[in-house]
């Protein structure tokens, strides 16, 4: 969900994903939330992201919604990808300009210096 | 039967995070009293702008019950501390939000853009130097420049970028900040607003005030307002006159803006 935010740059997104580190946790899945999120999501940019990060049983091309009602292993693969993959340590940098952005214990660092603003 | 929100004794901290205080509870409290509604909402993502403890975004997660396992929460802080604290906050009371060190929303809000159906924040709200503004740790949890407004007048636009149709934002402002004249503002950009909560503490005049989308409020090319429903501006500019007497007896250095 995150872009590039340094001035000037127009084509932010997707940032890269550099991983040092992937944490997996267990979480609950929630059928509604699932459906709620898989519109707002750019699948080219999430596809990449979960290969990335070591998961590549999603399929490359978005899948047409109605799976989301019908087709339980697509939403444990769906929820894996987008809720229990996390990356812990690595880096997120912008496809434009190869800046990077740190990621530390899971929290992307934005942070822009005062000549990027 | 009471909704829960977050425990003061499990809400963590640091010398450089602002801790929960009287603008927290308000926040919290304005929540509390809309809860009916937000759960009625039901909204799918949801956003806090300056997280500072977590107290906020844990309370929110909590008092919506189990409409937050439908929803993904982000929480943002200029400040790395908070964002430290705000996680181990959240993982005291057992609950996850995507955590963001960085500016407002920057790096988000062009991903997010028309998505965000809750957003609260707690603003720097306290007029200081302009100086003070922008100053690294905990000064970033309430520096707020000339009547407090220089973060407050960044934010605003980034909320009306965030906000989704149905969007709805939570906002902590002052009296000095002038509310009146942030509600005449963000009519004409289209929203409606209430004051949910309104408390005055030996410090500060607070007001929790909720924006939403008006499709009645016709907003033109030009900036201009032209209101179909007359009704709506009426309702909430007579709200801050009948606090005006109110605020004028509790804060001696008001400068009575809200004409």
């Amino acid at each position: 969900m995150l872009s590039s935010n340094i001035k000037g740059v127009s084509n932010g997104f997707p940032l890269k994903i550099e991983v040092e580190k992937v944490v997996e946790k267990q979480v609950e899945i929630n059928h509604d939330f699932l459906r709620n999120i898989f519109q707002k999501i750019d699948w080219k940019a999430f596809f990449d992201a979960s290969k990335v990060m070591g998961f590549a049983e999603l399929p490359e091309q978005a899948p047409d919604p109605s799976v989301l009602e019908s087709d339980l292993e697509f939403l444990r693969k769906f929820h894996h990808a987008l809720l229990e993959l996390h990356l812990e340590e690595g880096a997120l940098v912008c496809p434009e300009t190869g800046r990077k952005f740190p990621v530390n214990k899971g929290i992307p660092n934005m942070l822009l210096h005062e000549d990027e603003v | 039967m009471s909704a829960r929100i977050a425990q003061i004794r499990l809400v963590s901290s640091h010398p450089e995070v602002y801790e929960p205080c009287d603008d927290s509870f308000a926040l919290v409290d304005a929540l509390l009293a809309d809860r009916n509604n937000l759960l009625e909402h039901k909204p799918t993502l949801c956003m806090e702008v300056g997280c500072g403890s977590g107290y906020v975004i844990t309370s929110l997660i909590l008092l919506l019950e189990e409409e937050a396992s439908r929803s993904q929460f982000f929480a943002t802080d200029i400040n790395h501390h908070a964002i430290r604290v705000t996680r181990e906050t959240m993982e005291a009371h057992g609950v996850h939000a995507e955590l963001i060190n960085t500016d407002i929303a920057s790096g988000l809000e062009n991903r997010l853009a028309g998505l965000v159906d809750l957003l609260v924040v707690n603003p720097p709200y306290v007029p200081t130097p302009e100086e003070e503004v922008g100053r690294e740790g905990i000064a970033s949890a309430w520096a707020g420049g000339e009547n407090g407004r220089a973060v407050i007048d960044k934010i605003l636009p980034v909320a009306d970028k965030l906000l989704s149709k149905r969007g709805w934002l939570y906002m902590v402002l002052l009296t000095a900040n002038n509310p009146s004249q942030i509600c005449r503002q963000m009519m004409k950009k289209g929203y409606a607003s209430r004051i949910v909560v309104q408390r005055s503490t030996e410090e500060e005049s607070l007001h929790i005030i909720k924006f939403w989308r008006d499709f009645d409020i016709e907003v033109d090319s030009k900036d201009a307002v032209t209101n179909s429903n007359p009704g709506i501006v009426d309702s909430v500019l007579s709200q801050f006159q009948r606090l005006s007497s109110f605020w004028r007896n509790s804060d001696s250095s008001s400068n009575s803006s809200n004409s």
